[in-house]
């Protein structure tokens, strides 16, 4: 049995009044793609942002690599290797492609890392080598993407969360994006996805998990959820 | 690339040469008189508060209305401080001691007002403002509404000139740097700077608490100017005046803060004629300039010598398309 690499167990977290994740326990095991599927407002992104260290529990437990991370600041989070692209792309735009890229680094010390990284990421993406001394903000939606889930690789990441990726984006960048996330994982990055393409998510993903108003309703392996008559029945237009 | 970068600070350096010998033969033939020099020196020393607001405002996004306070903490300082110790080391000290005292100051008030996000940091400096004035008004050793007269003076026009300039640089080059970077960030989209592991907090009171340095050099150097300070001298409608250079300069853009510090000091000048309509007229080309140029009169932009220079015949192994 794989130790897991992210562990969250009984994980609750409220806005105000609202319970917006409700007793939440789920796993990630080191070189998995799992996929957190779910309609709008079901807590996917709460359970992301609190992973990282955005919104804080009001019970329950996360650990990293064994480590409770519970009480790490977001910054310490990132530096060890827990790594969130936030929903809506959320570049710079008045800063170029490589300035995002820098910043991405920005918790990497060592300068010869850095190297590394963009090597890496101009290697994994072509189009940002292409634009780089370009403004982010005049890149489209697809390749702002792209420049988001790079920024974030800078980072040197062992997990890598993404919100959804292809919110948003043509049709033919979507099999892109789920293209990359699939080559992220062959690089040895963890992928924890949210999506309501549940569909491409379930086809790329190892694991799945089915959140309903803020609770886990279903898990399964990607294929059996796609073939859940259940599933198929809520979240994958029958 | 270096050979470039050389050239490129070269050419600055000869235009800032330029500017000071002209206002040294302009001083040689006393074509512009006392009255004229003070002008200058006192464009400088707005220009200082300026920047360092620029630096509050446009870099880190976050609105404050109580720069004044941070000038009358370094006028006073250096009031007190070099009146003691009546040697240039005494002024010295004395900035110092502005800058250290302004710069705890702004970090206990955006310690907890820079953790929220909204304008609370606009309502906490503005009440700051008030708070040190009143201060300063019922304190014995400030000498209470009445001032302190018969300070030393060791400010003329090069010292202010070469504190411009070192402030400009300063910035300039911060702006460029990680840290400055990382408050850009922060203040273009603080989820996602957020998510990389910027500590939006630590960076939004980084470039507040700097920003009320140069404020307090700026307050230092007037009260040494000038030899003496008053709790009027640094009343809102003081903080009003440095908000408007930054304002209408342009949010963000270094260079409208210099172009404004200069052609409202000039315009100042130019309005002392018109008596009582100075500032109905002063009014007007504010508004004017508002509703032509509602970003400021240079935006965002930042003046490029390397593009009136450099750009003219092809590409130089530059690639500064982002300058504008």
């Amino acid at each position: 049995m794989v130790e897991a690499v992210l562990r969250v167990e009984n994980l609750s977290v409220n806005y105000g009044a609202i319970k917006a994740v409700q007793n939440v326990s789920f796993s990630v095991n080191p070189g998995e793609i799992v996929t957190l599927i779910g309609a709008n407002g079901a807590g996917k992104s709460t359970i992301l942002r609190t992973i990282s260290g955005l919104e804080k529990p009001v019970t329950g437990n996360m650990s990293f690599e064994k480590q409770s991370i519970n009480h790490m600041s977001s910054e310490k989070r990132v530096s060890s290797g827990i790594v969130h692209v936030p929903e809506g792309r959320r570049v710079f735009p008045g800063m170029t492609v490589q300035e995002n890229l820098q910043l991405g680094a920005f918790t990497v010390a060592n300068k010869n890392q850095h190297k590394v990284a963009y090597n890496n990421v101009y290697e994994q993406f072509p189009i940002l080598k292409t634009r780089r001394h370009q403004d982010a903000a005049t890149l489209s939606g697809g390749e702002q993407q792209m420049l988001a889930i790079g920024r974030a690789l800078m980072a040197n990441p062992k997990i890598i969360l993404l919100d959804e990726p292809s919110m948003g984006l043509a049709p033919l960048y979507i099999k892109k994006i789920f293209a990359i996330i699939q080559q992220i994982r062959d690089t040895g990055v963890t992928v924890l996805v949210i999506e309501q393409n549940a569909n491409q998510a379930l086809k790329i993903a190892d694991r799945g998990y089915v959140i309903e108003s803020g609770q886990i309703i279903a898990t399964g392996t990607g294929a059996e959820l796609l073939s859940s008559d259940e599933v198929r029945a809520s979240y994958l237009g029958g | 690339m270096d050979k470039a970068h050389i050239k490129y600070t070269l050419s600055w350096a000869t235009l800032v040469l330029m500017i000071f010998v002209f206002i040294y033969v302009t001083t040689i033939f006393d074509v512009i008189g006392q009255y004229g020099m003070t002008t200058i020196v006192l464009i400088g020393i707005n220009l200082i508060a300026a920047v360092g607001l620029n630096l509050v405002i446009g870099m880190s996004g976050q609105f404050s209305l109580g720069h004044a306070g941070f000038m009358a903490i370094g006028a006073y300082a250096t009031a007190l401080v070099s009146s003691a110790i009546p040697s240039i080391y005494g002024f010295i000290i004395s900035l110092i001691v502005g800058i250290m005292v302004s710069g705890v100051i702004a970090l206990a008030v955006g310690l907890p007002t820079l953790r929220l996000s909204g304008d609370y940091l606009a309502i906490a400096t503005l009440g700051v403002a008030e708070i040190i004035r009143i201060i300063i008004i019922n304190m014995k050793s400030t000498r209470g509404a009445a001032g302190i007269f018969g300070i030393p003076n060791f400010v003329n026009w090069q010292v202010v000139f070469g504190l411009s300039v070192v402030a400009i640089v300063f910035v300039v080059n911060f702006v460029r740097s990680t840290t400055g970077q990382a408050i850009i960030a922060v203040r273009d989209n603080e989820i996602a700077a957020e998510s990389l592991g910027i500590n939006t907090t630590k960076y939004k009171v980084i470039a507040f608490v700097l920003g009320a340095m140069l404020a307090a050099i700026a307050g230092g150097l007037r009260a040494s100017f000038i030899q003496s300070v008053s709790p009027q001298d640094y009343t809102f409608m003081q903080s009003i005046t440095i908000l408007i250079i930054v304002v209408l300069g342009g949010i963000g853009s270094i260079s409208g803060t210099v172009v404004t510090a200069i052609v409202l000091g000039i315009l100042d000048v130019i309005l002392q004629n018109f008596g009582s309509l100075r500032m109905v007229i002063y009014a007007l080309v504010l508004i004017i300039v508002m509703i032509f140029r509602p970003k400021g009169l240079l935006g965002t932009s930042e003046f490029s010598l390397k593009k009136i220079l450099f750009d003219s015949g092809g590409d130089h192994g530059n690639n500064n398309s982002k300058n504008q």
